[in-house]
């Protein structure tokens, strides 16, 4: 039986309108096996991956388990066949403690519940993976790494045999992630079959027995891990195209100019679940990326949004080119040249239902308003954006069609067309890669250098450690709305930065 | 989702959607509505004939038609235009109250003034009564402080008892004995009417607001930031669009629209002002408004055919000896079917 192998997809194939997601797809999954699967945005991986999950029906295709076809037509489906999926924004309750929100989960939740029965079952579940959480806590007080673990219980209380991590890694310091494959390790040695989605070539290598990698909709190859080097498989994720190491970086002449931003021990109220921030004193000269680590929820949003004039200056001063801010409402700011590029433009700054140019009007709807805001001046704004794009070496499909339409990656470089059309003089880079493959990252990482080198200062948030230090001028690690740290990248190491950034270790000195 | 047929696009462009969609709703509503007169013993066909024959089968039923529909439009705009950000004004009823109490104010203190001087003043005065009515609301919602939902609907109760206090009091008229209601107001503060008919200078206002809606949403850059709240708010505040100042704004102007029909009811129907006011205009522009999807175009179709079934409820009351008041069974219906239909969509997503 087990020469079988537990689940197997045979020429999977899904059309959306316009678009051929998955082409033929095959994917082999074994018992004891952490399977990687690599490919860049729009590669198709995370159809695949709700394909197996029952979101979506391929149009044809078929997917066998340990030999016999079966049929997933829904979640629930696919957890009776023992498949578990681990996504990347959790679905828990936080009022309610671990215990309960496994619990709500089970599939043979009984009438009447025993609380010590489940404690028992979760912890010997825990200790057995290395997953200990105190299941009595509620889930809202829990870290990221925290509640990935409680997902992970949940699952395989629920008996799951299979699991799908989708990007698992994208919010976790550096020692979580080496927590989290110590316990696919452990769930590799009692048969479990793992998937492993993630764009970070290193992590596939640390871990994965296999790796398939994707391409335009297909499977390009499977290969084992031991054979594998990552310029290899940067080959196989673009074909032959080559991936530019970061942009050269020039000195900037920076004497006579105020910086472009001054924070002098300014903090905010906490809300809600809001983090607060607590006297940061922070410069960002012209021409300087500073670099901001942290695990996402420590006042990263909050630091961005008290910049933007979002979020009040509750205590202390700001400073934007030389000039006393500290009240100036959002518009203010904007006009005098702020830039702010977000990870996800459709949730943070861009209107789904109106027009490409309709959203750069918004964005700078002063510049174009005319007859006192009787008319909007659309020729100007479309020169605008066509020159911002060419610039940036873009191409959209038209300037008259809803943004919600668009491919999230074309979202992604019209935002930063609008954005950047009129010089912004400070940019708030607020995680500006997540999610993007290899090469649209390193375009993304190639325009915030390129602005820095004419003269703009940019705050680069990120979680992505490598990201900051080869980028960053200067660094500083926010903990629990502080600055739990403020180096250059060449007094550092990542290790230390991780360790601030999940506060295992007080910063030197203050 | 079903795709649609061809002959339906091409329908849907003859005739906005707005307009379409008010149609088949109502169709809809009739059809049950037809049921529940047969379970009244009553014959649905032979009582449809009567509403529309007695509305629209004659000069004198359609100007009354088109009387009742200036309060509704006007009614209507002011649940359409904060709408557009998500606000939900229930106050309509209240802010037409306010407007009418406001313009009666003007009538009766300067009742000399010559008409070219005093009916544009009832009218501001009208628009500021319902405007500051509403805006209050505003105000309190974008200090974070009360939903305008509960606020508005709740100052209904308060404008209502806030006219009757005037009638019953200081403003009562000695001269008609022990009626509620202040004295007529002066020949100069009646808006001009039309034809002969009751049909007055209030339809005008209403159709230039709704074109003025129309104008200003689809060109100006108050519009464009409006839609832009609409659809995204954390965006819009993250691309500087003053949120709060368009929540008060927004609401003023609603209050506003529905005090301009508190201030036509006053002047050219009733000449007077009185408790009984307006029979539910507000509720049902809310009504109209949902069925229009606030849509413009939608909410003229809308205002017209409800104030057809409002009328409609006299007619049935006179000739199929049914209360009159059955029609509000059907207006229930409406808005029953309206809501479905939203929440089907919503739970599509």
């Amino acid at each position: 039986m087990d020469s079988k192998p537990f689940l197997l997809l045979q020429g999977i194939t899904k059309k959306f309108p316009g678009v051929l997601a998955n082409d033929r797809v095959n994917l082999e999954l074994l018992r004891g096996e952490v399977h990687a699967l690599l490919g860049e945005n729009g590669a198709g991986k995370s159809t695949l991956m709700k394909v197996l999950y029952g979101f979506y029906r391929p149009d044809a295709g078929e997917i066998l388990q340990d030999g016999q076809p079966i049929r997933i037509r829904s979640p629930q489906d696919a957890r009776r066949f023992r498949i578990g999926m681990v996504f990347q924004d959790f679905i828990q309750i936080a009022a309610l403690t671990v215990a309960e929100n496994i619990a709500l989960f089970l599939p043979d939740l009984p009438f009447l519940l025993s609380r010590e029965k489940l404690f028992r079952r979760i912890e010997e579940i825990a200790r057995r993976y290395d997953l200990t959480v105190d299941p009595a806590a509620p889930v809202g007080q829990l870290s990221i790494g925290e509640r990935q673990k409680v997902e992970l219980l949940k699952l395989l209380l629920a008996d799951a045999r299979a699991l799908i991590f989708d990007e698992p890694t994208r919010s976790l310091a550096p020692h979580e992630i080496e927590g989290l494959f110590r316990v696919f390790a452990n769930l590799r040695r009692d048969g479990y079959a793992l998937i492993f989605i993630t764009h970070k070539l290193q992590e596939v290598l640390a871990i994965a027995d296999r790796i398939t990698v994707m391409r335009r909709g297909r499977t390009v190859e499977t290969l084992p891990g031991s054979e594998v080097t990552a310029e290899k498989l940067i080959a196989l994720m673009f074909g032959e195209k080559e991936i530019g190491s970061p942009p050269p970086r020039k000195e900037v002449r920076r004497e006579k100019q105020p910086p472009a931003l001054e924070f002098r021990r300014a903090g905010s109220r906490g809300q809600g679940l809001k983090a607060a921030l607590r006297d940061i004193s922070l410069t960002i000269s012209p021409g300087e990326i500073v670099g901001v680590a942290g695990v996402s929820g420590n006042g990263q949003k909050e630091l961005g949004d008290l910049i933007l004039g979002l979020e009040t200056c509750a205590e202390g001063q700001k400073f934007l080119f030389g000039r006393e801010a500290t009240s100036w409402p959002v518009s203010q700011v904007r006009n005098q040249g702020v830039a702010f590029i977000p990870e996800d433009p459709i949730q943070m700054t861009a209107f789904p239902w109106l027009t490409v140019q309709e959203n750069m009007a918004v964005g700078h709807i002063s510049r174009y308003s005319r007859k006192g805001g009787l008319a909007i001046d659309w020729a100007a704004v479309r020169g605008d954006l066509d020159r911002s794009l060419k610039r940036l070496g873009f191409q959209i499909p038209s300037p008259f069609v809803p943004v919600g339409i668009l491919s999230g990656g074309n979202v992604q470089r019209v935002t930063l067309a609008q954005e950047t059309a009129h010089d912004p003089r400070l940019i708030i880079a607020f995680y500006p890669t997540r999610g993007l493959d290899v090469r649209s990252a390193a375009a993304a990482r190639e325009i915030l250098v390129s602005f820095r080198n004419s003269g703009s200062g940019v705050l680069l948030i990120s979680e992505d450690l490598d990201e900051l230090f080869a980028m960053s001028d200067r660094l500083i690690v926010l903990y629990r709305g502080r600055i739990a740290g403020l180096f250059t990248p060449r007094e550092t190491t990542v290790r230390e930065v991780g360790f601030l950034m999940t506060g295992s270790k007080e910063a030197g000195g203050s | 989702m079903i795709p649609s047929p061809d002959g339906l696009r091409v329908l849907n462009k003859i005739f906005p959607p707005g307009i379409l969609r008010v149609c088949g709703l109502f169709f809809l509503a009739l059809a049950a509505f037809a049921l529940v007169l047969l379970i009244f013993g009553k014959n649905p066909i032979k009582a449809y004939i009567d509403i529309f024959g007695s509305t629209l089968g004659s000069g004198y039923g359609l100007s009354e038609t088109l009387v009742k529909m200036i309060p509704l439009i006007l009614t209507a705009l002011a649940v359409a235009v904060p709408s557009r950000i998500w606000l939900i004004n229930v106050g309509g009823e209240g802010q037409l109250y306010i407007g009418a109490l406001f313009a009666a104010w003007g009538a009766l203190t300067f009742p000399s003034l010559p008409a070219w001087l005093l009916i544009p003043l009832i009218t501001v005065l009208g628009f500021l009564g319902g405007g500051l009515w509403g805006g209050l609301c505003g105000y309190l919602r974008a200090r974070g402080w009360v939903s305008e939902t509960i606020s508005t609907l709740l100052l209904n109760y308060v404008a209502i008892l806030l006219v009757s206090f005037f009638v019953f009091g200081p403003w009562k008229d000695t001269e008609s004995a022990n009626y509620p209601q202040t004295p007529e107001f002066s020949e100069a503060a009646v808006l001009p009417a039309f034809f002969g008919t009751r049909v007055h200078l209030g339809l005008v206002l209403a159709l230039a607001a709704a074109a003025l809606f129309v104008f200003f949403l689809s060109r100006t850059r108050w519009g464009l930031e409006m839609r832009a709240i609409g659809v995204n708010s954390e965006a819009a505040r993250r691309n500087g669009i003053p949120i709060n100042r368009y929540i008060l704004l927004l609401l003023f102007i609603g209050g506003g629209l529905a005090g301009l029909a508190g201030m036509g009811e006053v002047s050219a129907i009733q000449g007077r002002l009185r408790p009984s006011l307006s029979p539910g205009f507000g509720y049902t522009g809310f009504l109209i408004s949902w069925m229009a999807g606030g849509s413009p175009l939608g909410i003229l179709a809308a205002a017209f055919l409800l104030s057809v079934v409002t009328a409609g409820g006299d007619i049935l009351q006179m000739t199929q000896a049914i209360p009159g008041s059955v029609v509000n069974i059907l207006m229930a219906l409406i808005l029953f079917v309206v809501l479905a239909r939203r929440g089907g969509k919503g739970a599509m997503r």
